[in-house]
């Protein structure tokens, strides 16, 4: 094994991170610039709209990209991912590191049973598995993952399930081999609540009995409240905040954060709001991102443009807090003439 | 006269098999409900999926045959022979779920916006026009999106394409089914303002179905939950969420991501002993078929499936 040992505890240690995809005849950054870190046993969720370059990131990092100019660094245990050959990425897909995707019907194939979706997993990884042993650990993946009656469900086809129990499914394929790295993207986005709180029982369990590190990928604030540990928010590409869970939802800095935080409903206070925040404006897309000053300017046109920096970096702010561009000093939510002003 | 009232309504889809492929069972897919909605106010309609609440709401427009049961809109029964020529799809419209897949690709949103007016009401093409470009202006989208195509538009945009269709008849009830799961949060947001917004200038009535409890909750003023075709509780918004009393609503309710990241603890420990009475209780809740039981009132706003004692 050609595998480089690191003294620390980073599992994933993504450093300048560039994912740009092809449109005529220029290459346009959707994941701009990016660096994070995921320890072991720790839950990073990346928040972020549509747009905002966050499932481009995990494709990235499970190297899933057909077509994209990849730079930068993405250092799994130190081995850089960009680098390894098909038959190392092979070796490691699977098996050190997966991933949960959004959508499981379209990710499952329709016309292999759930027991040789699994299966085909366990065995392309240890090929002196016996037929024996890959449906005894098959029946033990599906009971692990809350499915009942293992032993009838391994026959059958992904049509036959319902949504809940497809996702299961996806969650056994991807934890088959105890993968040590997890990236989840929007894992529970298909779901009904009840459903979604088991399924995040189960992956949070699986971080504490595989000591894995786990990406998490959503727009759900509340799943974020749940089961993070650190926070990084995303928008157009880039990371605008970084910091531990109980800071972003106490002490937000980024306006952009701020403005998604006090856009969702308060689902556990019982007074009633009267109206939600509205971020004005749309996500810029890919071709007519400015690609200078900051990125968050045009949707709070109510900030001085002189509060914006010129070249907005992510600044460590107090420990563990990064927050990129200065406008968050300045930033206030306008009161509802202002906003007919402009 | 109570503005929209349904009463044991039932919509059955037979299941066919056997010799000559007769029918030979039926999928309840509403199964008795009975509720009424006041005017002005939102009704939010709230089940996982499965639960019967869209195809409730589908009959209510007429999009489903119904089984039984009565849809009595202003008194007026919209399934009885008698008034079957009565325009009420003037007076109820819907808001869909899908904003990628419920406006033609092909048209224009001149005429996806006009369709509603071209049948009901009789203008001239410069009438229809200035009509269309009021209502756009009303869902905040300019003058130059009529000669657009849907696919120019976001999301959130097409959404309120959606929305201008709707409300073109001035109608006074509009069914919303999941208007916003497809959305952004922050897209979101906007657009449940602005429902709130015409709402209050055009006096409009909600029927708003949707599996998120908190945007219910944001939304409505009395809440109806859902399982298996049947009402399991209803009730005010804070009989709901306050004081819920059947255990499939207590379920619903812990399962709510809490958004402050300190309750996290607190809210795994409420959730398991939620799942632990529900295992334990389960029989004392629904009854020998996995089924609801008839509503009983609780107080003068709040009912609840649940056996009665004694």
């Amino acid at each position: 094994m050609h595998r480089r040992i690191t003294l620390n505890n980073k599992l994933l240690e993504i450093n300048q991170l560039y994912t740009s995809f092809r449109i005529r005849d220029d290459y346009y950054a959707a994941v701009d610039n990016v660096s994070l870190s995921v320890k072991k046993n720790e839950v990073l969720a990346i928040v972020g709209e549509s747009g905002s370059g966050k499932s481009a990131l995990a494709f990235s990092i499970m190297r899933l990209h057909n077509r994209a100019k990849i730079e930068g660094e993405i250092l799994f245990k130190g081995e850089n991912v960009i680098d390894m050959s098909p038959s190392r990425l092979n070796e490691v897909r699977g098996k050190d590191m997966a991933m949960i995707f959004q959508d499981p019907l379209t990710a499952l194939n329709p016309l292999m049973t759930v027991g040789q979706q699994i299966g085909e997993a366990l065995f392309l990884h240890d090929r002196k598995l016996t037929k024996k042993d890959v449906q005894d650990r098959v029946i033990e993946l599906l009971d692990q993952v809350g499915i009942p009656r293992p032993n009838y469900v391994i026959d059958q086809y992904p049509h036959e399930l319902s949504g809940g129990m497809r996702q299961r499914v996806m969650i056994a394929i991807a934890i088959a081999n105890d993968p040590e790295l997890l990236i989840a993207d929007e894992p529970t986005t298909a779901l009904d609540v009840t459903i979604q709180a088991q399924i995040l029982d189960l992956i949070r369990d699986l971080k504490e009995k595989m000591d894995a590190g786990i990406i998490l990928i959503t727009h759900d604030l509340g799943v974020v409240a749940e089961m993070a540990d650190r926070v990084a928010v995303m928008y157009a590409g880039e990371i605008v905040e970084i910091t531990d869970v109980k800071t972003l939802f106490e002490n937000p800095k980024h306006p952009y954060t701020r403005s998604l935080l006090n856009s969702v409903p308060n689902s556990t206070s019982m007074e009633k709001q009267d109206k939600l925040h509205v971020i004005q404006g749309v996500v810029p897309s890919l071709a007519h991102l400015p690609r200078v000053g900051c990125r968050f300017k045009d949707r709070i046109p109510w900030i001085d443009d002189s509060a914006h920096e010129e070249h907005p970096e992510l600044r460590e702010i107090e420990p563990g807090h990064f927050v990129r561009c200065s406008c968050y000093q300045h930033f206030y939510f306008p009161d509802k003439e202002e906003v007919k002003k402009k | 006269m109570t503005f929209l009232e349904i009463k044991d309504l039932k919509v059955h889809f037979p299941i066919r098999g056997g010799i000559l492929n007769r029918k030979i069972d039926a999928v309840r897919a509403v199964d008795g409900v009975s509720f009424q909605i006041e005017q002005g106010t939102t009704y939010g309609l709230v089940g996982e999926s499965g639960s019967g609440k869209t195809t409730t709401g589908r009959a209510i427009i007429g999009l489903n045959d119904i089984t039984s049961g009565q849809v009595l809109f202003e008194g007026k029964d919209l399934y009885s022979k008698k008034n079957k020529k009565l325009d009420f799809r003037r007076d109820i419209q819907m808001i869909f779920q899908d904003p990628y897949s419920s406006l033609n690709p092909k048209k224009r949103v001149l005429d996806i916006v006009a369709e509603p007016l071209r049948n009901f009401e009789k203008m001239t093409k410069r009438e229809e026009l200035f009509e269309v470009i009021g209502l756009l202006e009303k869902v905040g989208l300019s003058e130059e999106s009529i000669y657009k195509y849907p696919h120019q538009f976001s999301g959130g945009q097409r959404q309120r394409i959606g929305i201008a269709r709707a409300i073109a008849l001035k109608p006074k009830l509009i069914i919303a089914d999941e208007p916003v799961s497809a959305l952004d949060v922050s897209v979101q947001a906007q657009v449940l303002n602005f429902m709130q917004d015409i709402q209050k200038e055009l006096n409009l009535t909600y029927l708003f179905i949707s599996h998120d409890l908190g945007i219910v909750k944001h939304m409505s003023d009395r809440i109806g939950i859902m399982y298996k075709g049947r009402f399991v509780e209803e009730g005010d918004t804070e009989d709901i969420f306050s004081n819920p009393q059947h255990i499939y609503t207590k379920r619903l309710v812990a399962a709510i991501p809490d958004i402050n990241p300190n309750n996290r603890a607190k809210q795994k420990e409420f959730r398991k002993a939620v799942q632990r009475e529900y295992e334990q209780d389960y029989d004392k809740y629904f009854d020998e078929s996995g089924l609801a039981y008839p509503l009983r009132q609780l107080s003068d706003t709040h009912l609840v499936a649940l056996p009665g004692r004694g």
